[in-house]
């Protein structure tokens, strides 16, 4: 029996997507067999971050509807032999789902699958409550800026009274040096406003946008700082113990001894 | 404490520390808004608390939770729960 995660923020362009891309590489890559699910429907991207988009037949709405039988519509990513992906419609709306069917068909994953990823849309409404149904555990994508962590706090507050209890953090594109400047949250920061625990920091790299026109999760990638994060992030949802990462890039002597004078 | 040095030294506070304090600014109200329902429950409850002692005019009773200027141990400020139950007569009359 497989877990439902979900995947969500409340704001929009967090990075919910690109999360959810590389958590399901990074989690097949340690040979899990990983189904990624996009619950956008009429807004589906999860495809394009996958590099998937040519590849699709049928869609989550084919399925819910019996156009085609679950397997079919099923893209199985030739990269990593255990992912597979699950594309929203782009032709319907959130209405055209609800809430008992995403719930069926998580289930019906998770028979199938180690882990179920399911791409949550922004916003707090159907979509939202279409992607929460079926999930047993919530992973909150926010950034170090005012308006996605308030917006975090009230998807944090939607989640537990949907049952969904103690959701975790991952804090994105996280700015190392603006946070040493003093002119960044820093990860201490949002944890105390929030009160939840974390899965995990990446820092803002350029990899990722490299990574995402390509059409390949940077989690593959060795030499990618963010891809290590989602590495790290993978094996702590496999249950490993995996200290958070060390986001200063810059470890030489000459800035050893400015750290001792300009240390929070 | 670094905070304030900090700001000590450098004169005014930095953004980052500037956007802590008005994130929590604004999830105070964002939470006391949430809990509407909450608090319209717990209004009726101690109405019917004070209802037993006092005399009081419940439908111009008002409640509400708002920042004091109180401040906890790391310098934040604290909501409070704000009620304004206007008493018709201190002593009930006793059936």
């Amino acid at each position: 029996m497989g877990e439902v995660y979900v995947i969500t923020s409340g704001k929009g362009g967090v990075g919910k997507t690109t999360t959810t891309a590389n958590l399901g590489a990074g989690l097949a890559m340690m040979e899990k067999n990983v189904v990624l699910v996009d619950a956008d429907i009429g807004l589906r991207n999860l495809d394009v971050v996958m590099g998937l988009e040519n590849r699709i037949v049928f869609d989550m709405i084919d399925v819910i509807e019996g156009n085609c039988r679950l397997k079919q519509a099923l893209i199985k990513d030739k990269r990593y032999p255990s992912l597979h992906l699950l594309p929203a419609a782009q032709t319907k709306d959130k209405d055209a789902v609800t809430p008992e069917q995403m719930k069926k068909l998580c289930d019906e994953l998770r028979e199938e699958f180690d882990y179920v990823l399911i791409d949550c849309p922004a916003g707090i409404e159907q979509g939202f409550k279409n992607a929460i149904a079926g999930a047993d555990k919530a992973i909150v994508v926010t950034t170090p800026e005012i308006s996605a962590v308030r917006d975090a706090d009230r998807i944090i507050g939607l989640l537990e009274a949907a049952e969904l209890r103690n959701p975790i953090l991952i804090l994105n594109r996280i700015r190392i040096n603006m946070v040493k400047r003093g002119d960044m949250m820093a990860l201490e920061d949002v944890t105390e406003v929030l009160a939840i625990d974390v899965l995990g920091v990446v820092p803002d790299d350029e990899s990722i946008v490299i990574s995402t026109n390509k059409g390949e999760p940077c989690v593959a990638d060795k030499n990618s700082f963010a891809g290590q994060a989602f590495r790290d992030i993978c094996r702590r949802i496999n249950g490993e113990i995996v200290p958070l990462m060390d986001l200063d890039p810059d470890k030489g002597l000459m800035s050893k001894i400015k750290n001792i004078f300009v240390r929070k | 404490m670094s905070d304030f040095l900090k700001t000590f030294f450098a004169g005014k506070p930095h953004s980052g520390s500037v956007a802590k304090d008005r994130l929590k600014l604004v999830l105070i109200h964002d939470r006391a808004n949430c809990s509407t329902e909450l608090l319209e429950l717990m209004k009726t409850d101690i109405m019917q608390v004070i209802a037993k002692y006092m005399d009081i005019d419940e439908g111009s009773a008002d409640m509400d939770i708002n920042i004091s200027q109180t401040t906890d141990d790391n310098n934040n400020p604290v909501p409070v729960l704000y009620a304004n139950v206007p008493i018709k007569n201190l002593r009930k009359q006793r059936n």
